[in-house]
This record gives C-alpha cells, sequence and structure tokens, in this order.
C-alpha cells in the first residue's frame, strides 16, 4: 500500500461482540484496516475468523461493539439507523455469495432496485439500468427472472445490481463461492475490470485463493485479527 | 408509486395462498353486507317508524283482536290526534311462497297516519269507491307485474268468508310509493268495511290501532292513558310507540342485531387469524429478501410500508370485492320472495365495511411488518 494513497475505509481499533445467551463471543478484537481509494481487497481467513463480520461493519450492514468505522472521512457507526441506511443506498454496493436477487423481479428490476432510493426519473433509471447490465454483458437476459439465469449469470445481475448507483465502495462477499471455476473466473474478471477500468475500489472476502490473487492486496483474518499481508 | 410494482410482485409469489387468502375476506365481507342487510330489513319499520305514533295492541298478545269500538274511545283520549286500525290478513296468492304482507284498512284515516305511503288523489279516489279495492305497493306490482284495473284473488288463510268461500277478490285502484327510504312498498291494503261484512267471524274486531299523538314528548302519558281507558275490560290494551312495537315485532324470531354481531366477531375474528398468518408466514419466507432490501439501502421505515401496503393490498381487494358483490347480490332484491321486503345496504353499514377494510389490513399487517422492521441485516443476510 502506498503511503501517500487516500485512505477510503479507515477501520480503528475495532471490536464486535455477540451475545448469545449468557455467552459472549468476541468476533473481532481491536482490528485496525485501512483500504485506499481503488485498491482491490481481498479478505481471506477459516470459518468464523471475522471476514463477514468485518466486511458487514465496512458497509454499515452492523455496528461495531467498539472502535470506530471511518468511510471518506464519515464515522458511519454513529449514524443513526436512517442516515446509515441513506449512507448505504449512496455509497455502498453489495455483492452476496448467493446473488440474493429478488426471485418476483426481472434482471432489469432487481437492477433498478437500489435506484428507487433516488430522486430520479423513470426513463433516467432505465438508462443505468441499461449500463449497468451492459457492464455485466447482460443486456439480452434483462427481461429475464431469475431462476431462468444461470448462478454466474444471477451473480453478474447482482453485481450490476451493486454498481448501478455508482457507489463508492463495491464489497463482495464471497462472490465466486457458489460458482464452478469458469463461472467463477468470469465474476473476477468483471470485478477486476470495475477496478482498473472504473476505479472501483473493492473489499472481497473469499476462501479462495485462486480468487484473492486477483486482488491487488489480501489480507488473513485469524481469530478477529489480522494475521498477514500480501501485496500482490 | 414506484414501489407499488414491489408490493404487487410479492403478491404474486404464491399466487394460491394469495387468491385463498383474498377469498376468504371477500366472503367474510360478503356475508357482513348481507347480515346487514338482513338486520336492516327486519328492523325497517324501526328506521322509518314516526315519533308520533302509538301503536296500541291486545295486552295479552298481538294476535288476540280488540274491538273496532275502541277507536272512537281513543279518539276521545286527550293528547291523541289521530286513530287508524289494522289487522292481519295473512292471505296467499297463488303460492304460499309468494309471501306479502295484506291488511284491511279504513283508507282516509290509514292515509292521512301514513303519509309515507305515497299515492295519487286518482287512485285515493277509486279506493274510496271500490269496496273490493285495494292499493299495492311499487315493488309488490312489479313482482306479480300487477296493474291498476286488476282483480288479484288472495286465498285465507285465516279469515274465511261467511258463504265458507276462503278466495277473496280485490281490484287493484293504485299503486303506492315510498316517501322516503326504507319504506316497505310490498304490502296490499284493502278496504276494512269490505272485509269486516263478508268474513264468516271476527265481525267488529280489528288487530290493532294506530295512534298519532299531538305531542310526541307526552307520547309515553298518552299511552298510558290509553291503557289505564281499557284497563280491567275483557280486551285490555298495550299501547307502546311504533319503533318499539316493531322492534318487539323483528325479535319474535330472535335478537337479530346480537345474533349478527356475534357471527360477525367469530368472521372477522377468524379472518384476522388466517389472513394475519398469511402475513407473518410471507414475511418469514423472505427474512433475507428484506434484509437485501436494508442492505441496499432502503430503511426501516420503508420496509414496514411494504409489509403494511401488501396486508392493506390483500385486505382492501378482498374487502372491498366482498362489499361491491354484497352491493350487487343486495341491488338484486330481497331474496326470499317477499319475508324481507325492505332489503337494502344501508350507507352507514357500508362506511363501516369500509372501515373494518382498513383496519383489517393494517391489524393483520402490524406484527410482521413491525417484526420485518427490527430485522437486523447482519442477521437477516446470515440465514441465506
Amino acid at each position: 500500500m502506498s503511503e501517500n494513497s487516500e485512505i477510503l475505509v479507515h477501520v480503528k481499533d475495532v471490536e464486535k461482540v455477540f451475545r448469545r445467551g449468557s455467552e459472549e463471543i468476541h468476533v473481532l478484537a481491536g482490528l485496525d484496516l485501512e483500504v485506499p481509494i481503488g485498491e482491490f481487497l481481498a479478505l481471506m481467513g477459516p470459518s468464523g475468523s471475522g471476514k463477514t463480520t468485518l466486511l458487514n461493519l465496512i458497509g454499515g450492514l452492523d455496528r461495531p461493539t467498539r472502535g470506530s468505522v471511518v468511510i471518506q472521512g464519515e464515522r458511519i457507526d454513529q449514524l443513526s439507523d436512517r442516515r446509515l441506511a441513506g449512507w448505504r443506498a449512496r455509497h455502498v454496493g453489495l455483492v452476496f455469495q448467493l446473488y440474493n436477487l429478488l426471485p418476483v423481479l426481472t434482471a432489469e428490476r432487481n437492477v433498478d432496485l437500489p435506484l428507487l432510493l433516488t430522486n430520479l426519473s423513470k426513463a433516467d433509471r432505465r438508462k443505468h439500468v441499461e449500463t449497468a447490465l451492459s457492464v455485466v454483458g447482460l443486456s439480452h437476459r434483462a427481461k429475464h427472472f431469475p431462476r431462468q439465469l444461470s448462478g454466474g449469470e444471477q451473480q453478474r445481475v447482482g453485481i450490476a445490481r451493486a454498481i448501478v448507483t455508482d457507489p463508492t465502495l463495491l464489497l463482495c462477499d464471497e462472490p465466486t463461492g457458489d460458482l464452478d471455476r469458469k463461472a467463477g473466473d468470469e465474476i473476477l474478471d468483471l470485478l477486476q475490470a470495475l477496478n482498473r477500468e472504473h476505479g472501483k475500489t473493492i473489499v472481497m472476502v473469499t476462501h479462495d485463493p485462486h480468487a484473492s490473487a486477483r486482488a491487488t492486496r489480501t489480507v488473513h483474518l485469524t481469530k478477529g485479527q489480522l494475521s498477514s499481508e500480501a501485496i500482490a | 408509486m414506484k414501489f407499488l410494482y414491489l408490493v404487487g410482485c410479492n403478491l404474486r409469489r404464491k399466487k394460491l395462498r394469495t387468491i385463498l387468502t383474498l377469498l376468504s375476506i371477500l366472503i367474510a365481507f360478503l356475508l357482513y353486507g348481507f347480515l346487514c342487510a338482513v338486520k336492516e330489513a327486519l328492523n325497517a319499520g324501526v328506521s322509518i317508524a314516526g315519533a308520533d305514533r302509538l301503536v296500541v295492541r291486545h295486552k295479552v298478545s298481538l294476535i288476540q283482536l280488540l274491538p273496532v269500538s275502541y277507536k272512537d274511545r281513543i279518539a276521545l283520549i286527550p293528547g291523541v290526534d289521530a286513530v287508524e286500525h289494522q289487522t292481519w290478513f295473512g292471505g296467499i296468492y297463488q303460492d304460499p311462497k309468494n309471501f306479502f304482507a295484506q291488511m284491511p284498512v279504513e283508507p282516509e284515516p290509514f292515509l292521512d297516519m301514513f303519509p309515507e305511503f305515497v299515492i295519487s288523489a286518482e287512485a285515493k279516489e277509486r279506493w274510496l269507491k271500490t269496496r273490493t279495492g285495494a292499493i299495492v305497493g311499487r315493488k309488490l306490482a312489479e313482482r306479480f307485474k300487477w296493474k291498476v284495473g286488476d282483480r288479484v284473488p288472495i286465498q285465507a288463510t285465516i279469515w274465511t268468508q261467511k258463504g265458507g268461500e276462503t278466495t277473496w277478490e280485490f281490484d287493484i285502484v293504485g299503486i303506492y310509493d315510498a316517501g322516503k327510504k326504507g319504506v316497505d312498498t310490498t304490502q296490499m291494503f284493502f278496504r276494512y268495511d269490505y272485509f269486516d261484512e263478508a268474513r264468516a267471524f271476527g265481525e267488529g274486531q280489528v288487530g290493532w290501532y294506530g295512534v298519532r299523538v299531538k305531542d310526541p314528548a307526552r307520547a309515553a302519558e298518552v299511552a298510558r292513558k290509553i291503557d289505564e281507558e281499557f284497563a280491567n275490560s275483557p280486551a285490555e290494551t298495550k299501547a307502546e310507540p311504533e319503533g318499539a312495537f316493531v322492534q318487539a315485532f323483528a325479535k319474535q324470531v330472535g335478537d337479530i342485531g346480537t345474533i349478527m354481531v356475534y357471527i360477525l366477531s367469530a368472521v372477522f375474528f377468524t379472518i384476522l387469524l388466517v389472513a394475519g398468518n398469511t402475513m407473518a408466514q410471507a414475511v418469514r419466507e423472505r427474512t433475507e429478501e428484506l434484509g437485501v432490501l436494508k442492505a441496499i439501502g432502503f430503511t426501516n421505515a420503508q420496509v414496514l410500508s411494504f409489509v403494511l401496503a401488501e396486508s392493506c393490498f390483500i385486505s382492501g381487494i378482498g374487502g372491498l370485492s366482498g362489499l361491491g358483490f354484497a352491493w350487487l347480490l343486495i341491488a338484486a332484491g330481497d331474496p326470499t320472495n317477499g319475508a324481507l321486503p325492505v332489503f337494502y345496504f344501508p350507507t352507514g353499514n357500508l362506511i363501516v365495511g369500509l372501515i373494518l377494510v382498513v383496519v383489517l389490513g393494517l391489524v393483520t399487517g402490524i406484527v410482521p411488518a413491525l417484526q420485518a422492521m427490527r430485522l437486523q441485516i447482519a442477521d437477516a443476510l446470515r440465514r441465506t
């Protein structure tokens, strides 16, 4: 990581504790992480190491028990629920392992979902959706429902949904975890292109060293702490 | 408006479940409409009863007769403005299922007492000139396609004629209309003098008296005086306000209002459980999807609104269809061929029905909507 790079994500001394009955589970303990603008960061680690929890904290989907999460200078862990939802809509694109598309909506309607929260006109929304679907190479599948698409295609719709609002940050939770190697490679190609050609900052959780090799930097989490990092 | 599409899509997710829920709500509101119309029909006389009118009947029961001579004595009681009498005839036209009420009356006192029965001056004139003349309500005339000049045979079930003849013939001399909403236009009134002279028994007896008082505020006092006038006589009387009389008449078949409330409470409670369960299940099934919506920026309030909109939509479509069908079926007329002559969907009940539609939507949706609103994104996504 270059010392002069502008930091987009600043996770400082973060601790996350879950309670299960009377038991306390310390998932993250005093974790620090910085992600510069334009980086493609891979978060690796064994199951239960806290990768998804960290991703959720960066995406404002959850709040830390202690510490701070600052994105683009804004401390998101202190925002109200309502403001945090607004912040997510403007700044975060999320890609899930199991795509999480709404089965009752066509591909284009799924991609349109985040735009419903904007003030764009119907015509402008349509343009944005067409652009996002063309970026992921699925313009010809716009009218199809998720059940009519392959896993790789569904994930590409998921990525189109994540980028349609042109978010600051793209967060991917095991985006290739449910795909075969070929489809997984296509998704990784796409994420790499979004990072290199469109300058998207990406944080990707993965188990797969093959996937992490596409990132510009990889950090390993073990028992809630960063244990090592490698730069591509 | 742009979110409505999402609500519609969610309702189409499990079409059969949505349709069955809609149908159950539709049936509930159809039943509601019908019961309201039945209740209104049975209490029809109550709502149009004159505040200044009393009914005087035999103290023992309505089927005991009173002497016609009471008319003049009642008329002399201070506070009484006018008196008329009626008698239940109980005849049959062609077939017992063609039920409608027939009463012998004295035309002038009767029409004076009940201005809500509107007939033309010519018809009144004809009635006064024709001993066998009868006036019939508009609905009754339309039902049997009767017109002025027709001769109508009525088979007696109580009042045989002196020669043992059971068929009475009446000439239709006029058709009366309702002067206000709720007036029964399925009745037939004919002349008492013709009836009294021809009947084989009961001469000089009448069923009950209608009394108009000069001051409605003193109606109770006049009623008491009438009963005192005939106390200790062979035919003691019971005078009461017309509304109370009609209500008591309706209650002979039970307290319809209470029965209706019980039935509807049971129906709506069941529907509440059915629709509530449907909504709760619908929300449980898509916990992850709600989590995704929140993750991409939908606020808690928006998610709450989605679920409430769905429940209100189901309740709205089902409820409004039910009320609509009820209105159409009720508008088609009395389904009993005459037992419920005044049969309509009261506006007040319709408004209550519309309120119930909204309340049902909100009540069935509020718990799942709150659950959806409180859903933690990380928890919801973890279920995937």
